[in-house]
């Protein structure tokens, strides 16, 4: 086997973990990030190492790298840890060890002042280490324990600054949201191996293998339906879909970088893999589960997109961006066919994740260069910083360029395809796509308009330009936003593992880019210069624009729901039944106990003569039931 | 009789080599020296306990009257280490003053009672198995007493010779009525045939040896002699004479006495119930903790015949794991019992109060002790339990299975008690920080591993589970 060395690319962070985690505190100097740096570069030179190696070969088969029997329940039935390769998974290690280490690097500028140095690196290579584990997993349980590894160290790294409750409140926020998707997915787990008496992803992923019986069995939908609707839950609260989004928003707390990491290019596209991952049993089994997940997705894009025009918090509002263009992707999934030119929508999917994630995590990284500049996250309190940070500046327009889709940077090209793959099939869809992407060049370049330019702001202490270590992986990122486009990503991925051509096309490309440009000018004309301009818009719209600052009150429908409802009509009245009922049955039966062991003790008096009494007497007893039983 | 066959009584042969060698060195130690016993019994019996370990054949010596499989041999190991577990946890105790002139007699009382263990437990033959029982009872009954200032420990004594006398009068009565219907004394000649010369022939043998193990209504005794005894013996009557007693039972139930399963699956039905119930009922109200650990023993012995119930090798392969586990939490329980006595003179559980405050370590001892006794997971006890009721349900007693999922319950609650009194109670005068001499802590830490390790360690059972399918 040729690849038994890509289990180091996940081994190495967790080592790092080990080492950072165990010596917390006691590590000289910040020695913690270089352990942790050091491992993550050299799982991004494997990966890329075996992305080069499984490439270059015509095959795209999937290839069992390395592989245990965990637990054992019968020939078919096993868990098993292991490293699996295929088109997708390699991609997601290079995504995944490429943006890891950038933002490892950045991490050393961004936290450098900050106690739990130690814990911060420890943490965020934990996170590495389980989401490498994740997309590389052989079955659906290691993914699913890999899953919720993910899930917790998300929640350590979103409550990192523990000494603050809104901090605090995100985390188990976001903790609890995923882990109640998450309660789906398991369901969906042991249903999918329920029928099939595996876990294993090769079998599942080769439909010809699989029988399922599609007629309905419950509300209409067939068993198989279910399953992967329930999966697809799991997939929507790790991936912030409507309307299982609020955590994402909140998860913000957490120090930027790991907003970056986890929260813009890694973490929350897991619902996307996971789909892309089991799309072959999609599509052949569960064609309205599709449904859902392309309607979710249209959605949740222009919601999101909706909700991002309106917020003041700069980093919020790139995680509203962030659920708009994982809208896109689960969109394009959703649309997607099977094979040749039908399965457009799933490789334009996999491609936008691809490049989403370089101009993505350069968004945030330069967010945290702007907040470490001006101490603050409003960009109410920010303007004109294109003279203190020349380079951030650039490197902030470049993403926002690539996420707006011009050409020619890679937003452009992974979003064509993805407005193809709509346009051929559903048109209610592509309108939604097209006003989505006017929408997001107006947010970004609302923001970019707002920071960089507008009016001076008066600063506490001159902005200053981010350190090296912080503007050298931004610039990485750069390069990468630019270029990614132009990688020919049907030759390597696409939905049945044939090469397949991606051309631009033009219709589609021209109406596109031209509301983009629709979408910069208004931003222009509004924010360029401060004027209420702007704000007068704004108030024509009214209640629109309102409840869009308001995330459509979407939280406070969750609290209604939970308090109002579950709390009051169900969580109450089953409290007094376990304090009244259950618990007094139990104190009952504690009670009687404690009698009966009290009205025993004479047997034992001490007093030998009665002990061979009760002996004998003991032995007749038994003898006599005997007699009597025989009679 | 050729040296091959005198070679298969290896394990009676070392002990007995090893009274003689205790005796002579005994002579050989001067007036201050006395205590020199404790080291060289502790190296005699590590050594002994080794050579059990070493390759064994299968065979029967003596006309058939000693019988010696793997099985058995390995029955004898589990029962060797507990006795050098107690062994290395009385060396504080034997030094004291009053003792300092009877070193070596605790010792050659102690190993001539596990010779006795070894016989009863190779016996092929009632009459072997009998005198095995005795050799085995006696020796104790004087250790019981070792304490010569004490009153109690004199009583525990007498009460023990007493009743023991009494119960093996009824079990010779039942071997006789036994040898009368069946016309041999070999295990391997006596047929059953379910007549009721023959269950009552089985029932009274089935009291005598239940007396050993503490069944309810044979109990009574336990725990007056347990609070009398000192507690190393009591720790050893708990475990050593305990588990030979389950051992001969198992062996016996399954072997012998298949043909008359209908009766005594019955008869441990009833008893099993009764045993679990009385011993946790009684458990809950005790203060001090022999007699605590006195009654928790008698409940531990109500699970235990659930594995047997089932008569499968499965039933037995879980009797002999579970002891093994309950070897080790109960001695780990009794070392810190005994550690805490031998420091601070102090053996009531409100003595214990905020124990873990002055001496954490050992608190945390008790703790996976009483864990595993509980049956607490991931502990060793877990286990045990886990495949005793596994083959209870095997054999479909689903009701005797109930009942005793219930008693764990109960038996939770009072295992609780010393935990929160360690942990949680406060206290203005805890015992203490003291610090046990090397041979307690290696036999307590020897004994804190095997509950942390055997658990996990799956091949220990399929090994076990191998040697009874074999025997069966």
């Amino acid at each position: 086997m040729e690849f038994q060395y890509t289990i180091w690319i996940v081994a190495l962070p967790l080592l790092a973990f080990l080492i950072n985690g165990l010596g917390s505190g006691k590590l000289p100097g910040k020695i913690s990030g270089w352990i942790a740096t050091i491992a993550i570069g050299i799982s991004t030179f494997l990966s890329y190492q075996t992305a080069f190696q499984y490439f270059s070969s015509p095959s795209r088969d999937k290839i069992i790298a390395f592989k245990t029997t965990w637990l054992r329940f019968n020939d078919t039935l096993h868990i098993d840890l292991g490293v699996l390769l295929d088109p997708i998974s390699v991609m997601m290690l290079v995504v995944i060890t490429t943006i890891s280490l950038m933002v490892f690097l950045y991490s050393q500028g961004y936290m450098k002042n900050e106690k739990g140095y130690d814990r911060y690196f420890a943490f965020l290579s934990l996170f590495s280490f389980s989401m490498l584990g994740l997309v590389v997993a052989t079955n659906l349980f290691q993914m699913y324990m890999f899953w919720e590894l993910v899930g917790v160290s998300s929640y350590l790294l979103i409550g990192f600054y523990y000494d603050k409750s809104s901090a605090v409140a995100a985390s188990k926020k976001a903790f609890i949201v995923t882990r109640f998707a998450d309660l789906g997915f398991l369901i969906g787990i042991l249903m999918v191996s329920f029928y099939t008496g595996t876990f294993d992803f090769e079998i599942l992923t080769n439909p010809d293998n699989l029988s399922f019986s599609t007629t309905a069995s419950f509300l209409g939908l067939s068993t198989i339906t279910w399953a992967l609707l329930l999966i697809f839950m799991g997939g929507a609260g790790k991936s912030a879909m409507f309307p299982l989004h609020i955590w994402l928003p909140d998860a913000m707390e957490g120090p930027t970088p790991v907003s970056a990491l986890i929260h813009a290019a890694t973490m929350v596209v897991a619902g996307v893999f996971l789909v892309a991952r089991l799309f072959p049993l999609y599509h052949a089994f569960a064609p309205t589960a599709l449904e859902v997940v392309a309607f979710v997705g249209a959605f949740t894009t222009l919601f999101a997109a909706l909700i991002a025009c309106t917020q003041y918090d700069i980093k919020r509002v790139l995680a509203f961006s962030t659920m708009s263009q994982i809208g896109y992707m689960m969109l394009a999934l959703g649309v997607s066919g099977y094979g040749g030119e039908e399965g457009l929508g799933y490789t334009a999917s996999l491609f936008h994740l691809f490049t989403h994630a370089f101009f993505k995590a350069l968004l945030f990284l330069g967010a945290g260069a702007i907040i470490h500049a001006v101490h603050s996250n409003d960009i109410r309190e920010m303007g004109g910083l294109r003279k203190y940070q020349p380079i951030t500046h650039l490197l902030f327009l470049i993403a926002c360029l690539a996420i707006a889709g011009i050409p020619p940077f890679s937003g452009f090209f992974s979003k064509d395809e993805i407005l193809a793959a709509t346009f051929a099939t559903h048109p209610i869809y592509f309108g939604i796509a097209v006003a989505v992407a006017g929408l997001t060049a107006f947010y970004m370049f609302r923001l970019y308009f707002i920071v960089f330019w507008g009016k001076e702001k008066t600063y506490d202490h001159t902005p200053h330009e981010a350190p090296t270590i912080m503007l050298l992986p931004m610039i990485v990122l750069a390069v990468g936003s630019v270029l990614t486009g132009f990688i020919p990503f049907g030759h390597f991925i696409s939905s049945d593992g044939q090469s397949l051509d991606l051309h631009i096309n033009w219709s589609v490309a021209i109406t596109s880019v031209a509301i983009a440009f629709a979408g910069i000018v208004v931003a222009w004309k509004f924010y360029k210069t401060e004027s209420d301009s702007s704000d007068k818009v704004a108030r024509s719209f009214g209640s629109v624009y309102t409840s869009a600052l308001n995330k459509f009150y979407i939280d406070e429908i969750y609290i209604l729901i939970t308090k109002g409802i579950v709390f009051r009509l169900i969580a109450q009245p089953l409290a007094w039944f376990d304090r009244n009922i259950i618990d007094a049955f139990m104190n009952l039966l504690a009670a009687i106990t404690n009698w009966i062991s009290s009205q025993i003790k004479e047997f034992q008096s001490g007093q030998v003569q009665k002990y061979a009494f009760i002996f004998i007497s003991g032995v007749l007893i038994i003898v006599l039931s005997f007699i009597y039983a025989t009679q | 009789m050729s040296l091959q066959e005198l070679l298969l009584l290896r394990h009676e042969w070392a002990l007995i080599a090893s009274v003689l060698i205790l005796l002579v060195l005994e002579l050989n130690f001067s007036e201050e020296k006395k205590s020199n016993s404790i080291s060289s019994a502790s190296i005699l019996f590590a050594i002994v306990t080794l050579l059990g370990f070493l390759p064994a054949e299968t065979g029967s010596t003596f006309g058939g009257m000693y019988v010696t499989d793997p099985l058995r041999i390995l029955m004898k190991n589990i029962l060797n280490i507990s006795v050098l577990v107690v062994f290395l946890q009385s060396g504080a105790w034997l030094r004291t003053k009053n003792n300092y002139n009877r070193i070596t007699e605790f010792y050659l009382l102690m190993i001539s009672s596990v010779i006795g263990v070894n016989f009863m437990i190779s016996a092929g033959h009632f009459l072997m198995f009998y005198l095995g029982l005795e050799l085995l009872t006696i020796p104790i009954a004087a250790a019981a007493s070792y304490d010569q200032y004490k009153s109690k420990s004199a009583e525990a004594g007498i009460k023990l010779i007493l009743t023991s006398a009494f119960s093996s009068a009824i079990l010779l009565f039942g071997l006789s009525l036994l040898y009368g219907s069946t016309g041999s004394m070999y295990f391997s000649e006596m047929e059953f045939s379910t007549n009721s010369l023959q269950i009552l022939g089985f029932v009274f043998f089935f009291s005598g040896l239940g007396f050993k193990i503490s069944i309810v209504p044979f109990h009574l005794w336990t725990a007056d002699v347990y609070e009398g005894s000192p507690t190393n013996v009591t720790s050893y009557l708990s475990v050593v004479s305990k588990g030979a007693a389950v051992f001969v039972l198992v062996l016996l139930l399954v072997n012998l006495f298949d043909p008359l399963r209908q009766v005594w699956q019955q008869v441990i039905y009833g008893t099993a119930i009764f045993t679990m119930t009385i011993g946790n009922l009684f458990a809950i109200r005790q203060q001090n903790l022999k007699r605590y650990l006195a009654f928790s023993s008698i409940a531990q012995a109500g699970f235990i015949l659930l594995g047997v119930i089932g008569g499968s090798a499965l039933g037995m392969a879980s009797v002999i794991y579970f002891v093994l586990v309950y070897v080790f939490s109960n001695l780990a329980a009794f070392g810190v019992v005994i550690a805490i006595e031998q420091s601070a003179g102090k053996i009531n559980m409100k003595d214990y109060n905020g124990l873990y405050k002055t001496n954490p370590r050992l608190s945390l001892a008790m703790m996976l002790a009483l864990f595993s006794l509980a049956g607490i997971p991931p502990l060793a006890g877990f286990f045990g339990k886990f495949f005793l009721f596994t083959a209870v349900a095997e054999s479909g007693y689903f009701v005797l299975l109930l009942i005793a999922v219930l008693n764990a319950v109960i038996s939770l609650y009072y295992y609780l008690l010393v935990v929160k009194a360690m942990f949680i109670n406060k206290s203005e005068f805890p015992v203490p920080y003291f610090q046990s001499d090397y041979p307690t802590r290696i036999a307590l830490s020897g004994c804190v591993i095997g509950i942390l390790i055997i658990g996990f360690y799956s091949p220990v059972f399929e090994y076990i589970k191998q040697l009874c399918l074999a025997s069966l």
